[in-house]
């Protein structure tokens, strides 16, 4: 049963902690892709800076979480979303949308990113110098054992309390985005216009609204997901760069342009990247008298090492993109 | 038609007041810094801008002639890097005079072996397998032997570093190392087209990304191939190092070496340019349906393409890592490769050799300046805020305008795609007729 333990504390809950965290960017990006039509390289230095704003709001006012009782950081998270908003749609507003105007071919988008990228990380390091910092500034972060219940268990499932709120605020994240999508106007609009530029621009939806209101969302989920995954482990300036390839490989597996999709890719990233990287002869320990001997005596059957983790994603993006390029939700025809 | 375009080949020729005007005022830059950073410093400058002039070549032709974005340059850096120091350094004793050499052989039998074997499962369907059952085992075969495989290659590599260090090298003349290292940069290229071409042109930019990042995550993990982050040096150069003739002769030798290279790949590469195959490569790209109903096999040539210009960014790779004399798989960061050659290309003007080769210079001098510039104004700040206000400035400041440079590439990319979209030396278009 320790074994057990072991795996959920490995792989169920480190994959759902990273999965939540994909899953967040992963929908900024695909919501970006369905609208603006292009790949968003800039997508992981938008979570960096909403998460370097919570560290700065944070700094300067250290109290804030006192009052209601949980981290300075979370209360301080929605002026960070609204600055990261405001970034975003300063970028467009600056780089992308004339190129736009130009009618260039999406691939010039996205060296625009990459151009926004390189600013932006290189601001961010200006400012941060290049070392990792705590979010939990005056905080101090609480970590919650949990013994199961049975005879023999002496591990205990282990959680943290960022964990514990990043579950939450993705629940609330994803419900929050499918109202919007479903029920509002702009949702619908947005919708629209993802489905067929044209005809939402000839039945009166303003795509210059849509357009803002995407980066809005994209730059306060990104903040989002910065700032949790910043808590849970350190801030760093180059967050950025982990994050890329995870991103786009959930948004490509769960279908490009498919919100629901991202989310899911996001979970089968996470989860494809924590079950590489455990070690499976620890759950073959208890049978060791039943199995034969050289299937125990591996002592490490992971599929790659931790250092490889980065490839995990990588490889799924490969596989998908060959096997199935619209993603498992059929995304939008590439 | 009323109108005569200016462009057709009837047009007088012109003087090439452009190029020439450009290529001064890059002459006067040079001169600026050489005099500003002395000699020493500004040819080791030049030296790797002329390494980077390499990498922009090829992908200049990836980029400007098929309108393949390739975002991995930075692993066939790596890669050309590693050739270069895998055959001129030295030849480990302790590792081939043991029994080691021959174990290693044996696992990549068993790899070979397990590969050949998997890829029999796939084809289980010609004798009668139903499709689904046969892809539960390949998939199952192969995730079995894949886990067999890659145990017994760590006892081995573990073995290797415990008791040898890492396996050295081979001690071969540097001239090896850099062509083997365009070699092994086409064929990974090879493989990466065969696979990747197909996607879309966003699509295939994130692939090439990560692949980029499997290689630089390979060198950098397999401490018994390149020591990992412990890194090799001294590399040996083609050329007398600086401790024989002095650093700037030394430097000024390695540039010559360059020089000479470029110039015939820039020959060669213009050639091809005006021969029927440069035609057929610019029919495609101008419109490849009207290209493939001639009878342009385009995925044939596609791929072609891909491969000489990853075969190019393998040499110049290679040529950038032996002038560093430092093997360091950590050093090859996405952003100082991948990035700076693409602005390199997008600045000087995709799918013109000559404004590459400017590009490459300029970027370089403009990436290599902006740091002391960046800490030359931080420092202006410093004396004003700590004058003015009292404000005690941060300790790390030199690191910090290292950063400096990341952000003016980014501004230069994003500039230049929006004010001078084709570069500055544009490709020049003839229209017959």
């Amino acid at each position: 049963m320790n074994e057990l333990v072991f795996f959920i504390n490995n792989v169920v809950i480190a994959g759902s902690v990273t999965g939540s965290i994909y899953a967040i960017g992963a929908v900024g990006v695909t919501l970006i892709f369905s609208i603006m039509r292009f790949a968003h390289f800039a997508h992981g230095d938008m979570m960096t800076f909403g998460a370097f704003m919570v560290l700065l709001l944070t700094t300067a006012f250290p109290g804030a979480g006192a009052a209601f009782g949980v981290p300075a950081a979370l209360v301080l998270l929605p002026v960070a979303m609204a600055l990261t908003a405001l970034l975003a749609v300063g970028i467009d507003r600056a780089f992308y949308k004339p190129l736009r105007a130009h009618g260039v071919k999406p691939i010039v988008m996205v060296i625009g990113s990459l151009g926004v990228t390189l600013m932006l990380q290189g601001l961010i390091r200006l400012f941060s110098g290049t070392g990792g910092q705590s979010l939990y500034v005056d905080d101090r972060k609480e970590i919650f054992r949990l013994a199961l219940p049975f005879e023999g268990v002496r591990a205990p499932v282990v959680i943290t309390e960022p964990q514990l709120y990043l579950f939450v605020i993705t629940l609330v994240a994803v419900v929050g985005l499918h109202f919007f999508l479903t029920r509002s106007r702009l949702g619908k609009a947005m919708r629209a216009m993802s489905d067929n530029p044209d005809l939402a621009q000839a039945s009166g939806i303003n795509t210059n609204t849509i357009v803002a209101v995407t980066w809005v969302i994209a730059g306060g989920l990104a903040a989002i997901a910065g700032t949790l995954l910043s808590l849970d482990v350190t801030f760093k300036p180059d967050l950025s760069f982990f994050l890329l390839l995870p991103i786009f490989a959930a948004a490509i597996v769960g279908g490009v342009g498919h919100p629901y999709g991202a989310v899911a890719g996001g979970f089968v990233v996470g989860f494809a990247e924590t079950l590489a990287v455990f070690n499976w002869s620890v759950l073959l320990r208890p049978f060791r008298d039943s199995l034969p001997e050289w299937m125990t005596q591996a002592g490490n059957l992971a599929f790659v090492g931790t250092e490889y983790k980065i490839v995990v994603p990588f490889f799924i993006l490969v596989v998908i993109l060959v096997w199935r390029p619209t993603g498992i939700f059929k995304g939008k025809v590439i | 038609m009323n109108t005569r375009r200016t462009d057709t080949v009837a047009a007088p020729r012109r003087f090439p007041l452009r190029e020439v005007g450009l290529f001064l005022a890059l002459l006067v830059a040079v001169l600026g810094v050489y005099a500003v950073m002395g000699g020493a410093y500004s040819t080791r400058m030049l030296v790797e801008a002329s390494c980077y002039a390499i990498l922009a070549l090829g992908l200049t032709i990836q980029w400007g002639y098929a309108g393949q974005f390739n975002a991995g340059v930075m692993g066939f850096v790596a890669l050309g890097g590693f050739c270069a120091m895998f055959f001129s350094i030295p030849v480990n004793h302790d590792f081939w005079g043991s029994e080691l050499p021959g174990e290693l052989g044996l696992v990549f039998v068993y790899m070979i072996a397990a590969t050949l074997v998997v890829i029999g499962a796939t084809r289980l369907d010609r004798l009668g397998v139903p499709r689904k059952l046969r892809t539960v085992i390949a998939v199952v075969l192969g995730v079995v032997l894949y886990l067999v495989v890659i145990n017994a290659l760590r006892g081995v590599t573990d073995q290797i570093e415990s008791r040898a260090g890492f396996i050295g090298g081979l001690g071969l003349p540097v001239g090896v190392g850099w062509i083997v290292g365009g070699a092994l940069a086409g064929v990974v290229g090879f493989f990466i087209g065969r696979v990747c071409l197909g996607l879309r042109s966003d699509y295939l930019a994130i692939a090439t990304l990560g692949i980029a990042e499997i290689i630089k995550a390979f060198l950098k993990n397999s401490d018994w191939l390149t020591r990992g982050t412990a890194t090799v040096s001294p590399l040996p150069w083609p050329v007398p190092g600086p401790e024989a003739v002095g650093f700037t002769l030394a430097r000024a030798l390695y540039l010559s070496v360059t020089a000479v290279m470029i110039a015939v790949i820039f020959f060669l590469l213009t050639r091809a340019y005006n021969a029927p195959w440069g035609r057929m490569i610019r029919a495609i790209r101008d419109n490849e349906i009207s290209a493939a109903a001639m009878g342009k096999d385009i995925n044939k040539r596609r791929l072609e393409i891909f491969v000489l210009g990853c075969i190019l960014m393998g040499i110049g790779g290679a040529a950038l890592g032996s002038f560093n004399s430092m093997f360091d798989p950590q050093g090859y960061l996405p952003l100082n490769h991948t990035f700076l050659v693409l602005v390199m290309v997008i600045l000087g003007g995709p799918g013109n050799n000559l404004g590459t080769i400017f590009g490459a210079v300029a970027v370089y001098i403009i990436w290599i300046m902006s740091e002391p510039l960046a800490l030359f104004l931080m420092e202006l700040a410093v004396s004003f805020g700590e004058g003015a206000f009292g404000w005690v400035a941060p300790t790390n400041m030199d690191s910090r305008a290292l950063q400096a440079r990341v952000f003016v590439i980014g501004l230069l990319i994003t500039l230049v795609l929006r004010f001078a979209p084709k570069g500055l030396l544009p490709e020049k278009v003839k229209h017959h007729g």
